[in-house]
């Protein structure tokens, strides 16, 4: 495979030679340097990593060659629309500053919606859960209110709190509350009475009931509300940045729409999926070492 | 609370008094009678078997004598006291062990003393309890990585840490097979004769309940009723082919009217 590879690597970069230099030189070198350590990979166990991942590197070079052709080289998609990559490389080079302000914006207004909403709903599942009084008044609330999106409530909040900001973190907290509380909820409520038993008999008070054994055993369910909740809170977070608040990527995308600047939003959309898949794998490394007890029980 | 665990009582086992017990659950609304008027008297540091069909309600008349349910009429007494709810001196061995899937072996058997805030205090006992039951390199081991013998023996251990006074045991093996099986009566028998604490096994095998029992109470069909109660005065370690442990199940087995097949 490697001696394939390295057959293959050195053809992509004569293709696009006729074409924008730097993007063409920074693609040689990159292939160049790929090609490097498919050799080093040969001889050092360090290297060893590009193997499994070459197949996978190999294709994105086709991607990104194809794109190439079809863009910059023979004009088959029409232009605004479709911008040939050194357009997008232009963009994160020139604009950089803006992005940044974009992704700091959007950053802050997530990371706060998100765990307030996480941890409202945590707590709000946890007593749903334990207290046939705390289920009796919030269980119709939640039933009646829960399923409405929470992009529905955008007119309503972006009057009645004193800033979009406000607004919006309503809105993110409540999108991501909503998944958590009801999992949370009935992870609690699914505990085995047995696990309840021997605590008591061995004289446990509530509150160990509750701490030490309810909440660790709802801990999987808890997260599978905290991975719907995060995906929920980066649909509201678009939304919102879109239609109310004055930054954020959401609203950079809404922006270089406007101005027709396309590969600013491609470079945008780009930013932002490596964002949001960057903050699933953070919840799934959290995951992995908060319950690791769980890796002999189920499918991994 | 401090006392209870302290290891140098004398005799450390408690009595346990059942007078005319009975017990019914709600079933849709139909009551179904489980208990049946059970009158019963455990001295200190004895080991009392209750021998019956499954389905026959022993399960049941533990959880009433651990304190998890109340009985519908008579009443338990331990140590001339009612017992009105769970107590760390009375603990329960479980048909299935339940171990806490996200805690280690260790922290598991820590489970009671944690539990009562004497984790600090009573840290070694945690050791000495897995020593007890053979689990010494298993501390940090997760409950999926045991066997079903040693999850049963990190219950065991779960249990005596706390330093139980009554010790409830719900057809403790009956999940395990034959061989760990075998092995553990001999040990249950072994750590009883240190420990003395008093011991209530239920459990529906004949052989088990001789073996370990120096009384073995026999009870009915659902509702439980005692149908009879037979002494076994035989020294431990008992051993199966014995004439006498063979005339004693014979005289068991015609208690549970299955006399046809001896």
């Amino acid at each position: 495979m490697v001696a394939a590879l390295t057959a293959f690597w050195p053809d992509r970069p004569e293709s696009d030679w006729a074409y924008t230099d730097g993007f063409a030189i920074a693609c040689g070198a990159l292939a160049l340097a790929l090609a490097l350590a498919v050799f080093a990979a040969v001889r050092f166990v360090a290297f060893r990593s590009f193997q499994r991942l070459s197949p996978w590197l190999f294709a994105l070079a086709l991607f990104l060659a194809a794109w190439e052709a079809v863009t910059a080289k023979l004009g088959l998609l029409p232009l605004p629309f479709f911008p040939p990559p050194q357009a997008i490389v232009e963009v994160a080079i020139d604009d950089w500053g803006r992005l940044a302000e974009g992704v700091f914006a959007s950053a802050r207004l997530l990371a706060t919606g998100y765990f307030l909403g996480a941890a409202i709903g945590f707590v709000t599942g946890v007593a749903i859960g334990w207290s046939q009084r705390a289920g009796y008044w919030i269980h119709p609330v939640l039933r009646f209110i829960g399923p409405l999106p929470a992009t529905a409530w955008l007119p309503l909040a972006f009057f009645v709190f004193p800033s979009s900001f406000s607004a919006s973190i309503f809105l993110i907290a409540l999108a991501t509350g909503f998944p958590v509380t009801v999992l949370t909820w009935s992870g609690v409520a699914g505990v085995k009475s047995a696990y309840y038993d021997i605590a008591r008999t061995l004289g446990a008070t509530q509150r160990f009931l509750v701490f030490k054994v309810a909440i660790p055993a709802a801990m999987p369910h808890v997260f599978v509300g905290l991975f719907m909740g995060l995906g929920n809170s980066f649909a509201v977070l678009v939304v919102a940045e879109m239609l109310g608040v004055k930054a954020g990527l959401g609203w950079y995308l809404q922006w270089a729409q406007g101005w027709a600047a396309y590969a600013n939003m491609y470079a945008a959309l780009l930013l932002m999926a490596f964002l949001c898949s960057g903050l699933i794998t953070l919840l799934f490394r959290l995951r992995d070492r908060l319950l690791s007890w769980q890796k002999g029980l189920v499918r991994w | 609370m401090v006392a209870a665990i302290a290891r140098d009582d004398a005799v450390r086992g408690s009595t346990l008094t059942l007078r005319e017990v009975s017990h019914r659950f709600d079933l849709e609304g139909q009551p179904l009678p489980v208990l049946d008027r059970i009158s019963l008297q455990v001295g200190r540091g004895e080991f009392v078997a209750l021998l019956g069909p499954s389905g026959c309600g022993k399960s049941t008349l533990l959880r009433l004598v651990a304190g998890l349910d109340t009985p519908t009429a008579g009443a338990l007494l331990t140590e001339g006291r009612e017992i009105e709810a769970p107590d760390p001196s009375r603990v329960v061995v479980f048909q299935d062990p339940t171990l806490y899937p996200w805690r280690t072996v260790w922290s598991n058997v820590a489970l009671g003393l944690e539990a009562r805030g004497l984790l600090r205090t009573h840290r070694g006992r945690i050791e000495d309890a897995l020593r007890l039951v053979g689990l010494t390199g298993f501390a940090n081991a997760y409950p999926h990585q045991l066997s079903g013998g040693m999850a049963q023996r990190a219950a065991l251990a779960r249990a005596l840490v706390n330093d139980p006074k009554l010790l409830i045991l719900d057809e403790p093996l009956g999940q395990l097979d034959s061989l760990t099986r075998i092995a553990m009566q001999a040990e249950l028998v072994s750590l009883w004769q240190r420990s003395s604490f008093t011991a209530l096994l239920v459990t529906h095998d004949v052989e088990e309940a001789l073996l370990l029992a120096g009384r073995v109470i026999v009870l009915s069909d659902r509702p439980a009723r005692i149908k009879a109660e037979v002494v076994n005065s035989q020294p431990y370690p008992r051993h199966r082919g014995n004439p006498h442990f063979v005339e004693l199940r014979r005289e068991l087995f015609e208690h549970l009217g299955l006399d046809e097949a001896w």
